[in-house]
């Protein structure tokens, strides 16, 4: 790791990476939930200045965040985050993980237990193109952004963006924002059809 | 950067003495009773830069020493973490000044049950007053201070050694850097303290033990033997066992009965002879006892006990195999640090060795430690 210390190139980090970025204002602390290998904290720790830290179950990600010199633990998110007090942390991050964790509502009320603030991203299942997988295939969606076949994907959870947000209305949770993508693109029209990807930030109702 | 790129052994080393705790200085223990004069055995490695802010604090367990890496005059075995310490190694002594202690209770060089006492002018025997992990820490910090260092870059060891790195960072908080504590727990269980006492049992049974008055007269080895092979029991795993011995048996048929004919049997007694060559039964008495009484917690939360350490940078490790150290005490360790707002990583690596796997894992420690302590020299 050479250039660990290096600040990264906005312009070339991508486009999921840059929109959470943009959601967490310098100097805030930050817990990674899946953090896989460690790139979107470093990137965080780089271009914000957080006070970071990762879980992460997979011994060989943990492994790389190490190389990038990020405070990782190795656990299962499964178990709930008792290990930490309430609003513990200013941002938690839920990018990619929630629709594989079993049980989702236990550890997403856990999140906002010991977040101000949650960001989450999942995949969209009612992208369009998954939309005319299933309606004229008859084939079960595989897409970039749900990249596996039927019978190996870690996904348990599968759900829309309208899912969320109406998920969102009936636990009296605020969305303060929402980012919808396809792509290397931001998708401002019909984004239940047209993104493959949303991007939330979540917070308790007041 | 591969790890075992310019990899170089320590070469020769010899063992040095620290003397402290004259009269009117004596070491205050735990107990209330005091201890003095004190050696403790050490060895270093590396140079220890100018503002004297490279020191790393080496720990070991139960029964290892301060020879933790290079070789001695005249012997061929390298020192217990040779593999861990050394140029381009997981504590690189091309960076780092490496220091190594030996604890106060043992028989490597330090004041034990064994020295003699300055009172009667024979061993001390069991006249030697019960120490804790907090008097061994108590112990090196002299030592520690001694060397003109005010602050250590890192403290690190496994099992006792693990013990030995936490009560570090609860008692001098302030002359602590990172903190390493490896396949260790903050309290002994009660399943760990039950093979302590039976391995105790072991040598007070052996009728040469005589209260712990033996010396010149010839030791209870048979009773350490046993407590030695119990121990070995416990720091191997069911796998690494099967691997290492399966169900083979010796070519030569027994000479009596009941005399080892599977190779584990023979294994086990090999270690518990070469065991008492080097160890004393009572120092083996007090260190167990020692290790079986530690409480950091103390009845309050960890956390709590760790707040005072909260600018200190924890990395815990844990083996997957490791039954007598199981990962869930590393947990414990890592959930009170959370609390406590300390900044903490946690890897449980796998391996198959049992809670040995601290002694001869070593690619793997060597990644976390490395990146750990490059990240913290980095800053």
């Amino acid at each position: 790791m050479s250039n660990n210390s290096s600040i990264p190139d906005i312009s070339k980090i991508k486009l999921e990476y840059r929109v959470i970025l943009n959601l967490i204002p310098a100097g805030s602390s930050v817990l990674d939930l899946g953090c896989g290998d460690g790139e979107l904290l470093n990137l965080l720790v780089k271009t914000k200045n957080i006070r970071g830290s990762g879980i992460e179950i997979d011994e060989q990600a943990v492994h790389k965040c190490a190389s990038l010199g990020i405070s990782v633990s190795q656990q299962d998110i499964e178990g709930g985050l008792s290990d930490y007090g309430d609003k513990s942390f200013d941002f938690v991050i839920l990018n990619q993980s929630l629709q594989q964790v079993v049980k989702l509502e236990a550890v997403l009320k856990e999140t906002l237990r010991v977040g101000d603030r949650v960001i989450i991203g999942f995949p969209n299942f009612v992208y369009y193109k998954s939309r005319l997988q299933m309606v004229f295939g008859g084939r079960t969606p595989v897409t970039p952004s749900l990249p596996n076949m039927w019978y190996d994907t870690p996904n348990l959870h599968f759900l829309s963006i309208s899912d969320f947000q109406a998920y969102c209305r009936t636990r009296n949770l605020e969305i303060e924002k929402a980012i919808y993508l396809d792509g290397n693109r931001t998708i401002k029209f019909i984004p239940n059809f047209f993104a493959q990807t949303g991007i939330f930030l979540i917070r308790n109702q007041k | 950067m591969n790890a075992g790129e310019n990899r170089e052994g320590i070469g020769l080393v010899e063992t040095k003495y620290f003397a402290f705790a004259y009269p009117h200085n004596e070491l205050t223990l735990e107990s209330g009773e005091k201890l003095g004069p004190i050696t403790l055995a050490y060895e270093t490695y590396g140079t220890l830069n100018s503002d004297k802010s490279n020191a790393i604090l080496i720990l070991h367990a139960l029964t290892g020493d301060a020879h933790v890496a290079g070789f001695h005059e005249g012997n061929h075995d390298p020192g217990w973490w040779d593999n861990m310490i050394g140029s381009g190694k997981a504590f690189d002594t091309d960076k780092y000044f490496v220091i190594c202690s030996n604890v106060i209770g043992g028989c490597r060089g330090s004041t034990g049950p064994s020295s003699i006492n300055p009172k009667t002018k024979k061993p001390f025997g069991l006249d030697f007053p019960l120490i804790t992990i907090k008097d061994m820490v108590d112990a090196q910090y002299h030592l520690v201070r001694s060397l003109g260092i005010s602050k250590l870059l890192c403290v690190a060891g496994g099992s006792m050694g693990g013990m030995q790195v936490l009560q570090w960072a609860v008692s001098f908080p302030e002359m602590v850097k990172t903190a390493i504590p490896i396949a260790t727990s903050a309290r002994h269980s009660p399943q760990q303290i039950a093979f302590n006492e039976v391995g105790r049992q072991a040598i007070m049974a052996d009728p040469a033990w005589k209260d712990g008055q033996y010396y010149g007269h010839g030791a209870p080895s048979r009773g350490l033997a046993v407590a030695r092979m119990i121990g070995h029991i416990t720091y191997m795993s069911d796998v690494s066992m099967a691997e290492k011995f399966g169900r083979r048996v010796k070519e030569e048929r027994p000479e009596k009965k009941f005399s080892p004919d599977f190779e584990i049997e023979g294994y086990l007694q090999y270690r518990g002879d070469n065991f008492v060559k080097r160890f004393d039964a009572n120092s083996y008495l007090y260190i167990t006892k020692a290790i079986d009484r530690f409480d950091l917690s103390n009845g309050a939360g960890l956390e709590k006990v760790f707040k005072s350490a909260s600018g200190i940078k924890f990395l815990v490790i844990a083996f997957k195999s490791d039954w007598l150290y199981p990962a869930y005490q590393s947990k414990e360790i890592v959930r009170a640090c959370k609390q406590a707002q300390i900044d903490v990583s946690y890897c449980e690596l796998n391996s198959t060795y049992g809670h040995d796997a601290f002694l001869v894992e070593v690619e793997e420690q060597e990644h976390f430690i490395k990146n750990f302590l490059r990240r913290i020299s980095d800053e």
